[in-house]
C-alpha cells in the first residue's frame, strides 16, 4: 500500500463531525491524517496515490451490526473470508456476526476462533456477537463476560428468540455488568409456529402458513417491559412491523434504554415478493405490507429506528431450491444494502447525513466500536460510492456465496467505487 | 390448456367447463363393458406421492389405465424427505424415465408450482399442503352439476376446517368461477385469515346451512385438536356435525358431499352419510371421469 493516499473532490458526509461538503481526505499509514473542506488541499505530491472522487460520496466505512458469516460450521453457505469480502463490496468496513454458527458462539473459544480467523483471512473488521444462552437454547445464560473478554461486543440468540421471560430478564440484568446491548430477535414462537411468510391476503391465497405481525409486536412489548425494570440496554433487531415501530417510539419517549434496527428489505419489499413461491423472498421476520413499509420509513425518519443493518443471511443454492416450507429463511444482503438505503434519500425519507448516521455512526456507538467516523487519527475506514450509477444485480455480480435475494436481476442505483479499510484500498470499479 | 394443472387459478372459466363436459363423455366410457379408450396410449404417467394417499392415488391410477397410459407409482415416504433426499433429484430422476405426466402430491404448499417450472412433463397437482387440490374441486363441481343441472346461483356451504383444507381452497375458487355462491361454515379458529371476495362466513352451522343447495362437509384432522383449534370431538360434533335434524334447515333437495375419508360421528352422522342425500360415492366414481378429462386435456393446444 502506498504511504500516502489523497481522496479528492468527493462529497464528504461525516455525521460524527457534522461534515457535509466537498473536500479531501489524506490517509497516511492506514490512518486518517487530514480532512480538508473546500479546496484547501490541492494537488498533492507525486508520492501520493490520488483517488479522484468527483461526483461520489465519501463516507465513513459502513458498519453492519447484524450479519451471518456462517463460519464455523456452515462453510458451504459462507465463510469469514467470502463474507467479509462480500461486505467490503457492499461498502462495509466493520460487521458483527451473529452467534448461530455450529458450534454456537456461546463461549470464549468460539469467539476467539472467529476473531483470529477474521484477522487472518478477513477483509474487514469483525466484532462477534455472543449467544445469550448456552447453545441458544434459551435456558442457561452463556458465559457473557468471558466472551466479552475474548472480544464479543453484544449478545443475542438471533434466530431463536429467548422465549422464557425470566431468562430474558436475567440476561438484561446481567448484561449491565459489561454494559453491552442485548439484541432481541423479537418473535413469539408459539404464534409464529409453522409460519413461512407474513400472515395475510397473500399467505391465504398461496396456502402458506402465516407469521402474524403480532408475533413480533408481543415480544417487542415484552422486551421493552423487561428493559424498563432491569435498566439493561435492549436493541431490537430487524423491525418489520408498524406495531413494533410504535412500541419502540413510545418506549423511547418514556426513556427506556432501547435502540432498534431495520433491514433494507423491510423498507423495500412487501409480501408480494413471495408470489410464485419465491424462496429467495423467504426471510424471518417475513416481508410485510406497504403499510408496514410506511411505518418503518417514518420510524427511520423520526429516529425511532436508529440503525440500518443487513441481516445478511447467505444460503447455498440447493437449500433455496426447495419447496417453500422447507427452504431456509434468509436474504443475502451485504452487496445491496447501500443501494437500497440510498433510495431513502432519493425519496426524501432521510437526509444523507441521517442515512450515514444509521449505516455507520449509530451502529458503532451502540456496539461501542471505534468506527463510523472520519476524524483525524482514526483508522482510515472509508466508503466511496457513486450514488447515481446503475448496475444490474446478477448472480455473477454477487460475490457472497449466498445468491439468495429476491432482487436478483433488478437494476439498482448507487454503486460502490472504493472501500478502504485501515488504509487498504479496494477498487470495485476498475478504471 | 396450459402444460400443468397446479391451481384452479390456472384455469379460465371455459377451460373448467371444457373439463366438465369432457368428463361427462368419459363417464359414459366408464359405464361400458370395456371401460377403456386408447386416448393416451404410449404416454408415461408417474404418480409421485410424498404423502400417504389411497383414494386420490388409486383414482388417478384407474383414470390413467382407462386412458391406456403406462403408469408408474412412485411413493416417497415422508421420512426419506426428512433425511434430506433432494426433491429436485427425485423429480429429475423421474424426468429421466421419460415421464410425460407427473401427478404430484406433497405435504408442502407450492411444491407443484416449483416443480412445474423445472420439468418438461405436465405436472398435475394431486394436493399440495394446505394449498390446493384442483382435481377434487373439479370432481365436486362435476358432481354438483350432475345432480343439480347447473352451478349457477346455487348456495354451497363448505363446513369445517377451512383454514387447513386444500379441498375448500380449490372448491371456493372453482365454484365461484362457475357462478355458485360459497359460504364458509366453521369455528373462527379454523377460518382462513383472509376470506376470498364474495364468500360469506358463518360460525353457526344452523344459520350457515339455512336454504343451501349443497353441503360440503370437510374431514376433521385429529392433530388440530392438540393445537387448540377446538376443544374436543364431541363438542365439534355438537356444533358442526351434519345431522338429519340440521339438514332440515337446508333446501329440501340439498345434497351432502364429503371428500373422504369420513370421520363418522365427528363431522357427519352415519345416518346422513348413508342416506340418499349423500352423494359421497358418486364423488368417488366421478373422480375417475374428471381425472381422465384432466389428463386428456392438460397441455393440449386445441383445447
Amino acid at each position: 500500500m502506498p504511504e500516502k493516499v489523497l481522496i479528492i473532490k468527493g462529497h464528504i458526509v461525516d455525521p460524527s463531525q457534522g461534515i457535509d461538503g466537498i473536500g479531501s481526505i489524506l490517509i497516511e499509514k492506514g490512518m486518517i491524517k487530514g480532512l480538508f473542506l473546500s479546496n484547501e488541499f490541492e494537488g498533492g505530491s507525486i508520492h501520493m496515490r490520488i483517488i479522484d472522487a468527483k461526483g461520489a460520496l465519501v463516507l465513513p466505512g459502513l458498519v453492519d451490526m447484524h450479519a451471518h458469516l456462517r463460519e464455523p460450521g456452515y462453510e458451504h453457505k459462507e465463510t469469514i473470508q467470502t463474507g467479509t469480502f462480500a461486505a467490503l463490496r457492499g461498502g462495509f468496513t466493520a460487521l458483527c456476526p451473529m452467534p448461530n454458527t455450529n458450534p454456537v458462539n456461546d463461549n470464549a473459544t468460539v469467539t476467539s476462533f472467529i476473531i483470529r480467523k477474521a484477522f487472518q483471512e478477513g477483509y474487514c473488521k469483525v466484532y462477534p456477537i455472543g449467544a445469550i444462552t448456552k447453545g441458544q437454547k434459551g435456558t442457561e445464560l452463556a458465559e457473557m463476560a468471558l466472551m466479552y473478554e475474548a472480544g464479543a461486543v453484544a449478545f443475542s440468540d438471533d434466530g431463536r428468540p429467548v422465549m422464557n421471560s425470566l431468562v430474558m430478564r436475567r440476561a438484561l440484568e446481567y448484561s449491565k455488568v459489561l454494559d453491552v446491548p442485548i439484541i432481541s430477535h423479537a418473535e413469539d414462537l408459539t404464534l409464529s409456529e409453522g409460519g413461512v411468510m407474513n400472515e395475510g391476503i397473500i399467505s391465504s391465497s398461496l396456502g402458506l402458513r402465516g407469521i402474524p405481525r403480532v408475533a413480533e409486536d408481543i415480544m417487542v412489548a415484552r422486551d421493552i417491559a423487561l428493559a424498563k425494570i432491569t435498566g439493561g440496554r435492549l436493541h431490537i433487531a430487524h423491525v418489520s412491523t408498524s406495531g413494533s415501530v410504535e412500541l419502540i417510539r413510545r418506549a423511547k419517549q418514556e426513556g427506556v434504554k432501547v435502540t432498534a434496527e431495520t433491514c433494507p428489505h423491510y423498507f423495500t419489499l412487501t409480501e408480494d415478493a413471495v408470489l410464485g413461491y419465491n424462496t429467495n423472498a423467504k426471510v424471518n421476520p417475513p416481508l410485510r405490507t406497504s403499510e408496514d413499509i410506511l411505518a418503518i420509513k417514518e420510524g427511520l425518519r423520526d429516529g425511532t429506528i436508529d440503525v440500518i443493518a443487513t441481516d445478511h443471511a447467505p444460503h447455498h443454492r440447493d437449500e433455496k431450491m426447495l419447496d417453500f416450507d422447507n427452504a431456509p429463511f434468509g436474504i443475502s444482503g451485504f452487496e445491496t444494502a447501500l443501494s437500497l438505503s440510498l433510495e431513502l434519500v432519493r425519496e426524501d425519507v432521510l437526509t444523507l447525513n441521517d442515512l450515514v448516521t444509521k449505516l455507520s455512526l449509530n451502529p458503532s456507538n451502540i456496539m461501542r466500536i471505534s468506527s463510523g467516523t472520519l476524524k483525524v487519527d482514526s483508522d482510515a475506514d472509508i466508503t466511496i460510492v457513486d450514488p447515481h450509477r446503475k448496475y444490474k444485480l446478477t448472480e455473477e455480480y454477487i460475490y457472497s456465496k449466498g445468491k439468495n435475494t429476491p432482487l436478483l436481476n433488478n437494476e439498482l442505483t448507487g454503486k460502490i467505487l472504493y472501500t478502504i479499510t485501515k488504509g487498504r484500498i479496494y477498487c470495485h470499479e476498475p478504471a | 390448456m396450459k402444460k400443468d394443472l397446479v391451481s384452479i387459478k390456472d384455469l379460465a372459466e371455459e377451460e373448467i367447463r371444457l373439463i366438465l363436459s369432457t368428463a361427462f363423455s368419459f363417464k359414459d366410457v366408464l359405464k361400458r363393458d370395456i371401460k377403456k379408450v386408447p386416448a393416451l396410449r404410449g404416454k408415461t404417467m408417474v404418480n409421485l406421492f410424498f404423502e400417504p394417499s389411497t383414494r386420490t392415488r388409486t383414482s388417478f391410477e384407474l383414470a390413467q389405465k382407462r386412458l391406456s397410459a403406462d403408469v408408474l407409482n412412485f411413493s416417497v415416504p415422508a421420512s426419506s424427505v426428512v433425511k434430506g433426499e433432494s426433491l429436485l433429484d427425485t423429480i429429475r430422476t423421474i424426468q429421466s424415465y421419460g415421464a410425460d405426466y407427473i401427478v404430484l402430491r406433497h405435504p408442502c404448499s407450492g411444491t407443484p408450482h416449483f416443480l412445474s417450472k423445472i420439468v418438461s412433463a405436465s405436472v398435475i397437482n394431486a394436493g399440495d399442503g394446505i394449498n390446493e387440490h384442483p382435481t377434487q374441486a373439479l370432481l365436486d363441481a362435476f358432481t354438483i352439476q350432475e345432480k343439480k343441472g347447473t352451478l349457477e346461483g346455487l348456495e354451497v356451504a363448505i363446513v369445517g376446517d377451512i383454514m387447513h383444507s386444500r379441498v375448500a381452497r380449490s372448491n371456493s375458487l372453482c365454484l365461484s368461477a362457475l357462478g355458485a355462491k360459497v359460504r364458509f361454515v366453521g369455528p373462527p379458529t379454523l377460518m382462513p385469515v383472509h376470506i376470498p371476495k364474495g364468500v360469506k362466513v358463518f360460525y353457526n352451522l344452523q344459520e350457515g346451512i339455512t336454504g343451501v343447495d349443497v353441503i360440503m362437509s370437510l374431514r376433521v384432522q385429529k392433530e388440530r385438536m392438540d393445537s387448540a383449534f377446538f376443544p374436543s370431538e364431541r363438542e365439534y360434533f355438537k356444533l358442526y356435525g351434519i345431522t338429519f335434524e340440521r339438514l332440515s334447515r337446508a333446501d329440501s333437495g340439498a345434497i351432502v358431499m364429503h371428500p373422504g375419508p369420513m370421520n363418522r360421528g365427528i363431522e357427519i352422522s352415519s345416518e346422513v352419510a348413508d342416506s340418499d342425500r349423500a352423494v359421497i360415492l358418486d364423488q368417488v366414481t366421478n373422480g375417475i371421469a374428471v381425472r381422465m378429462a384432466v389428463l386428456y386435456l392438460v397441455g393440449r393446444d386445441n383445447a
